[in-house]
């Protein structure tokens, strides 16, 4: 049901880990629905990412998105960052099923709470990025079936 | 190619080669419609007489009261809907319970919208169906208790014969899915008073497609299937021939094999649970320790997501499956874990192992060590976990 690349970015996971002192760490998703991402960005006085590293609990799509998302913000300065979005994770990774498409948003929206907690630090506005949810599910629900 | 080490016999099992091997002349050779007059016919009426005979054998039943049907699925639908429409002049109050397969559960709904009344019973901690609560939905109107004779997802054993009991004592049919029980335990529907039960085929290394509804004797459901007179009357369609002779193989082999075969299931069983839960930390038994089927066993690892780790187990050549939100396509995790009380979080981390006459202890030990290395890859990739080792340093 996978791609390839969203099977090699789950079994090889890059860029796993934390970073201490972190300039920015965002943590979005919920246990309730079974997924929750942090990712840790070390940003330099260029506002450029200079790493990026992601802790996940979920399922192999949400592994593979946060992976991919760590991957294209290396070396992105924040505003290039911001225009990293879910269709652009999906897109690396050669698209996901359907069901999964929220894992990509997930991977989006902790990029953001990231650099939100960044911003929040450093006492600046990063123009075009608004307060994360803190919840992606938030709203959402689930599809009534007839039976 | 690595070795695959199959545990997840209750979503389906091999089918059996002595299965296979009867069933085979039943395509090529004697492929007659049973309900043919001409002699050649008759060959498919004695094997369809022989496997229902074999069936109704295991069951302390009579041939006459097995009604083949598609199978499980099909078996259930119809014991709720006919009963429900069989007997609403009586009343439109249903018990099932919480835990169900969705069989059951999806055809109550059907039935709620119907017009009917359905109570779902709780369940302990152990999955276990509370008989104090069962006595108290009875009510004047209620036609019919379905309770399963074993969980399919926590292996719990249900209390059927006390369950049999208060139905029969309030007049009450009783309803019992035993997809997942029959062939493991010995089950008699007079003792147990049993009105009506389901199983299916291919979980007992019978074929897959067939599967049958036991009807009491005087119970007044009818069809479910309308069109030709196959089945008394009850249920149309032509017989499926080989699927009726590998299910009798398969039954005749399950109750020949069942001493030896859940002996040796229920001590791998154990020493797979044992072992997981000594060497993996932060790691729970989902179901009833003892009172569960042979060869079930269902854990919950904290701060993992299931389908991840199914995934990995895969790659490592071991089937097996979880209640985790991802693997049955919803935001929630299984309805079986939420009615023994799991967190959401836990339920997601679950494992279902289920194993077969097949499997071995080295097996069982690859497996263990492979969900350690597996559990403690995952943890070190989980923020929950990071959280929960902060807060107890």
């Amino acid at each position: 049901m996978y791609s390839d690349k969203v099977m090699d970015h789950f079994k090889n996971p890059r860029n796993v880990g934390e970073i201490e002192n972190a300039s920015g760490v965002g943590t979005v998703g919920n246990a309730k629905c079974g997924d929750i991402m942090r990712i840790f960005l070390d940003i330099d006085e260029n506002q450029v990412i200079r790493d990026c590293k992601f802790k996940t609990f979920g399922c192999g799509a949400a592994v593979a998105t946060s992976s991919m998302a760590t991957e294209l913000v290396i070396g992105k300065t924040i505003y290039e960052a911001l225009e990293v979005t879910n269709k652009a994770v999906m897109d690396a990774l050669d698209g996901l099923p359907p069901v999964k498409v929220h894992c990509s948003l997930l991977a989006e929206e902790a990029i953001h709470a990231a650099l939100w907690d960044y911003a929040e630090k450093n006492g600046i506005k990063i123009e075009g990025l608004e307060k994360p949810k803190n919840d992606i599910h938030e709203g959402e629900e689930e599809e009534s079936e007839e039976y | 190619m690595k070795k695959m080490i199959y545990l997840d016999n209750a979503a389906t099992t091999k089918t059996a080669p002595e299965v296979v091997e009867a069933m085979l002349p039943y395509f090529t050779e004697f492929y007659g419609n049973a309900s043919s007059v001409y002699g050649f016919a008759g060959n498919s009426k004695e094997a369809m007489a022989k496997g229902r005979e074999s069936i109704a054998k295991a069951l302390g039943a009579n041939a006459n009261e097995i009604y083949f049907t598609a199978g499980g699925s099909e078996a259930d639908n119809w014991a709720l809907k006919a009963t429900a429409e069989a007997y609403k002049a009586k009343g439109n109050h249903i018990i099932t319970t919480k835990i169900e397969h969705h069989a059951i559960l999806h055809t109550a709904e059907w039935l709620e919208k119907n017009g009917f009344e359905v109570t779902y019973l709780n369940v302990d901690e152990n999955g276990v169906v509370k008989l104090d609560e069962l006595k108290a939905a009875i009510r004047p109107e209620t036609i019919l208790i379905s309770v399963m004779f074993a969980n399919n997802e926590i292996g719990t054993i249900e209390p059927i014969k006390e369950i049999g009991e208060i139905a029969k004592e309030h007049g009450i049919l009783f309803h019992t899915d035993a997809v997942q029980a029959f062939g493991q335990v010995p089950i008699n529907v007079d003792e147990l008073h049993i009105d009506m039960l389901s199983s299916s085929g291919h979980k007992l290394n019978g074929p897959k497609g067939i599967g049958f509804l036991y009807i009491r004797k005087g119970v007044k459901i009818r069809s479910f299937v309308h069109g030709g007179a196959q089945e008394r009357k009850r249920r149309a369609g032509t017989e499926n021939i080989p699927g009726i002779v590998g299910y009798g193989a398969a039954v005749e082999r399950a109750m020949r094999t069942m001493k030896e075969r859940t002996d040796k299931e229920i001590e791998l069983r154990d020493y797979l649970i044992d072992r997981v839960l000594k060497e993996v930390p932060y790691t729970r038994l989902n179901g009833h320790r003892t009172n569960r089927l042979p060869n079930n066993a269902n854990f919950s690892f904290q701060f993992i997501e299931g389908e991840s780790l199914l995934i990995m187990l895969d790659m490592e050549g071991i089937c097996g499956s979880s209640g985790s939100a991802c693997t049955s396509g919803s935001l929630d995790p299984s309805h079986v874990l939420l009615a023994i009380g799991l967190p959401h979080e836990i339920a997601h981390g679950s494992l279902r192992l289920t194993l077969s006459d097949e499997t071995t202890k080295e097996d069982i030990d690859f497996v263990v060590e492979t969900i350690k290395d597996i559990v403690s890859r995952l943890r070190d990739m989980s923020p929950l976990y990071e959280d929960f080792i902060k807060k107890h340093k």
